[in-house]
């Protein structure tokens, strides 16, 4: 089976500014999202304390929220968490409360809805760590990009560099802006799930890279847009089936994972989307609006090292 | 032919061997069992043998036994025997053992012997508590600086060198010392160094008076702060170790500059351990003053010079004399004795310094009283929020000194409940500064269980998946993908068991995408190969360069996953961490399967014909 047997010829270059015209619209939307909206932090950032309980038979949240609030539990969001079996209550950070009594008391008031309640798992997290966690897992975005801008810069020309990061900076802005419209709890697993995709969203880039300039060598007379072109619907095939695989795995991770990891395997979804298009449309065209020329691909050829030495 | 080494087949298949005997133990399963320790020293072998003698004789069955880190746990095949067991040994060694209830994985022994073990899993796995308290390094620096404050005073006093005043202030990290002329100042300098050799001092004038400076160097601060949570870890570990909480495979753990993480597997109620865990208890003794009226000293509030007011439990006052005759950090063992003549006791050891102060004190002092006053620390929020210190100091015990001792003796006047605990407290150590539970984090054991259940679920159907779409995409080879990619798992799990990282619900989501990422180095090669048939070179060629050409893109796009994965690494804690330490070595199996599994698999498909006419792919 094959999907692509003849090679696809699609304007890619030419069309650009469309491309660039939805992904103004996709920034501009997920930043003002974010500001206007803003995430749903989880208590990994907000500090508070989190209760999971167990129920045997769906219980009635109304009725378990005025047992809390009729027992003085102020503040407390109770709402289902993956099944209408498990309840999970949410309480701000409160400097006194230690995690077990808490989560005993709750226990307790629920055993007055239905005896055979369990307690699954409580967490306390103070805010001041809270805080620390938010501003560390800011610091660990900053650190990839950066590691990765110097990978780029010494691997591929400058102006390659600077297409490839803006494009991989447009898919995690893009998984904020979804956490934001869907109010997802954003967590520290979300912020491991963000970085992946930083990760990973790349590798479509450099595959087209590494194409165009293995193209441009062999083709010098040919125009660059052209020569991107042709290098991008080459490796259209590639681009696509390994997202698609990886896709497939990852929805997979979304239907079964369970409540913890949702926000993990959307953060993964949309990244992997976003990385994708990205990668095809923009990446390439950005450098292409820098001016590259064949002589930049070429420049560098010589100091490349040959990395085909020495293989399997 | 397709040339192709041999020795990197050969590679491979030693890689494969290694990375299936790795990953075998993870293929047993778990069972009910205990696990012994022994407070401040390891369970021997002979313990071992005495136990498994005693089990034998009354008829309970063991299906396994091993010593780990002094440790020992024997497995059992039924809950009942496993409950029976632990009565029977507490019965035949009551106290000797810490002896914890937990599941252990029913790998053979000789595998455990040649250090085969199974993958650890995290504790939203397994379940258990996961705190983390914030030392109070500055708290630590104080004490350092009190520290000081005192041994000046003392030194000056006993050489009788004139001084002011003694001043410590803290947010400067300074202590001084205050003298009337520069005649004073040059003796007490004597006096000083003469006690404190390496001490660095500086002469200032503080407003009139010359005075004497010691300032703490940013090297001296860290080390004391660094001393500080190093010491608490350890006391953390004494106390988490000790009979009196049965906890299975604590683990203690600096976090960061100030921060201790702890995880206890498997616990249930976390309320017992902390109530332990942040007690700072330590123990002073003073000679009682007894040329003065304590109710006088008490309800006029002009206490002697000289002296210290105190009260006892039921609220007595008691003048005690302002020299500390041997202090807590002096002690080297304390054991709780429920039945002597006087009633239940604590029965201490000192060391030489504490025991020969002691004795000299014993013997100067014949017929007089001496007090043991208890301190305990804890730290409470005050009314408007604010965290402060509260130290409770009680006299617990006044005893006239009828003979002279000094090593070895009793403290009478504890109920048994404080006197076990005081017991556990004082073997342990004091905690070098206050701790505050900052995160705490408790998962139940079903939902442990039912998160892997997810993970598992979620794992085996995604690579269902991408395997069933491999065949069909890309045939023949589309099946060598799929045993690659199941090599990429087993070889993943091998690395996992050997470094000992545990499995966290993200380390499986991890697994997962690496699955994911490998199929992509699959996918890259493959379409290489059909992009190159495609121009008409011939198959043979077309599996050579294509594996060449995917190579440096395959390349390329680990090494961005592998900086993600890095720096998360670095910031993550926990779960997360989980999520790094899988993705970094996925993508190293990953590629190891991918380029050197995969090619080799090919050769052995393909290499051995003399033609290749066209490829399954």
């Amino acid at each position: 089976m094959e999907f692509f047997h003849k090679v696809t010829r699609f304007p890619f270059m030419s069309t650009r500014r469309v491309w660039y015209g939805l992904s103004a619209v996709l920034i501009v939307t997920s930043l003002a999202l974010v500001a206007v909206r803003g995430l749903n932090r989880g208590i990994d950032f907000t500090g508070g304390i989190v209760v999971e309980t167990n129920f045997p038979q769906a219980p009635n949240i109304d009725q378990l929220r005025s047992a809390l609030s009729r027992a003085g539990v102020q503040a407390a969001q109770v709402q289902a968490f993956g099944s209408s079996r498990d309840i999970l209550v949410r309480l701000p950070p409160d400097p006194n409360a230690k995690g077990d009594q808490v989560g005993a008391r709750i226990l307790d008031l629920f055993k007055g809805v239905d005896a055979g309640v369990k307690l699954q798992r409580t967490e306390v997290v103070g805010p001041q760590v809270g805080q620390e966690l938010f501003i560390k897992g800011g610091w660990a975005l900053v650190g990839t990009l950066v590691g990765i801008l110097i990978y780029v810069l010494a691997r591929f020309t400058f102006k390659l560099a600077i297409g490839a990061i803006l494009a991989v900076l447009h898919d995690p802005i893009c998984v904020l802006g979804f956490f934001a419209v869907t109010q997802i709890t954003f967590d520290l697993t979300a912020i491991s799930a963000i970085l992946a995709v930083i990760g990973y969203s790349l590798n479509d880039t450099v595959i087209v890279f590494d194409r165009v300039r293995e193209r441009a060598r062999t083709a010098r007379r040919l125009p660059v847009a052209q020569v991107i072109d042709e290098s991008i619907n080459q490796t259209l095939s590639r681009t696509l089936m390994t997202k698609l695989v990886t896709l497939l795995v990852v929805v997979f991770l979304l239907i079964f994972g369970g409540e913890t990891l949702h926000g993990f395997s959307a953060a993964l979804v949309i990244g992997i989307l976003a990385g994708t298009y990205s990668s095809i449309y923009i990446s390439a065209a950005l450098a292409l609006d820098l001016s590259l020329r064949t002589d930049d691909l070429l420049e560098r050829k010589l100091s490349k090292p040959e990395e085909v030495d020495g293989l399997p | 032919m397709i040339s192709y080494p041999r020795w990197k087949i050969i590679l491979v298949a030693i890689v494969l061997v290694i990375g299936i005997l790795l990953a075998l133990p993870n293929l047993f399963g778990e069972e009910n069992a205990l696990q012994l320790a022994r407070d401040r020293a390891p369970v021997q072998a002979s313990d071992r043998t005495s136990i498994a003698e005693l089990l034998e004789s009354k008829g309970v069955r063991t299906s396994g036994a091993f010593l780990e880190q002094g440790r020992l746990t024997l497995r059992f095949s039924s809950k009942q025997d496993q409950l029976k067991a632990r009565d029977l040994i507490d019965e035949a060694h009551p106290g000797e053992f810490t002896i914890a209830l937990t599941q252990a994985s029913r790998v053979p022994d000789w595998m455990r012997a040649v250090g085969l073990s199974p993958l650890k899993l995290g504790l939203d796995l397994r379940g258990g508590v996961y705190l983390v308290y914030q030392v109070d390094v500055a708290g630590a620096v104080k004490q350092l600086l009190d520290h000081r404050e005192q041994d000046f005073r003392a030194s000056l006093r006993n050489a009788r060198a004139a001084y002011q005043d003694v001043q410590v202030d803290y947010p400067e990290n300074r202590v001084r010392v205050l003298f009337k002329d520069a005649e004073g100042l040059a003796k007490g300098r004597e006096a000083i160094l003469a006690d404190n050799r390496n001490l660095h001092l500086t002469e200032i004038r503080a407003g009139e008076a010359p005075a004497l400076e010691l300032l703490l160097t940013p090297q001296e601060i860290k080390e004391s702060e660094d001393y500080a949570v190093q010491q608490n870890i350890t006391i953390l570990r004494n106390r988490l170790n000790s009979p009196e909480l049965a906890v299975s495979e604590p683990q203690v753990a600096r976090e960061g500059v100030d921060r201790i993480a702890i995880q206890l597997p498997g616990l249930q109620n976390s309320a017992e351990v902390k109530k332990i865990l942040g007690k700072v208890a330590t123990l002073e003794f003073r000679m009682v003053d007894e040329n003065d009226n304590p109710l006088e000293a008490a309800s006029t509030g002009h206490v002697p010079l000289g002296a210290k007011l105190y009260y006892t439990r039921d609220k007595q006052p008691v003048l005690l004399k302002r020299e500390v005759v041997v202090t807590g950090d002096q002690l080297t063992d304390a054991s709780f004795q429920p039945n002597t003549q006087d009633g239940p006791a604590v029965s201490v050891s000192l060391d030489s310094r504490g025991a020969s102060k002691m004795l000299k004190n014993t013997e100067e002092n014949l017929g007089h009283l001496m007090a043991v006053v208890f301190i305990d620390r804890s730290r409470e929020k005050n009314a408007q929020g604010v965290e402060v210190d509260k130290t409770t100091e009680e006299v617990i015990n006044r005893a006239t000194i009828r003979g002279v001792f000094s090593n070895n003796f009793q403290i009478t006047g504890v109920n048994p409940i404080e006197g076990r605990e005081l017991a556990l407290l004082l073997r342990a150590g004091g905690l070098a500064a206050p701790l505050t539970p900052v995160e705490e984090r408790a998962i139940g054991p079903s939902l442990g269980q039912d998160n892997i259940d997810k993970g598992m679920h979620a794992m085996v159907f995604g690579m269902l998946a991408a395997f069933v779409f491999m065949a069909i995409y890309y045939k023949l080879f589309g099946l060598i993908a799929d045993v690659v990619l199941l090599a990429n798992v087993v070889l993943l799990t091998a690395l996992l068991s050997l470094v000992g990282a545990a499995l966290t619900l993200p380390g499986i989501a991890a697994v997962v995408l690496t699955v994911g990422m490998a199929v992509d180095a699959n996918i890259l090669i493959y379409e290489r190969i059909r992009e190159e048939l495609r121009n008409g070179v011939s198959p043979r060629a077309a599996i050579t360069t294509g594996f060449e050409r995917a190579f440096s893109a395959i390349f390329d796009s680990n090494i961005t996953a592998f900086i993600a994965g890095f720096v998360l690494w670095l910031f993550g804690t926990g779960a997360v961490r989980g999520f790094a330490v899988v993705l970094v070595l996925g993508i190293f199996t990953s590629m190891f399967t991918a380029l050197m599994g995969s090619r080799a698999l090919v050769q052995l498909v393909y290499g051995g014909k003399r033609k290749v006419e066209r490829l399954s792919i």
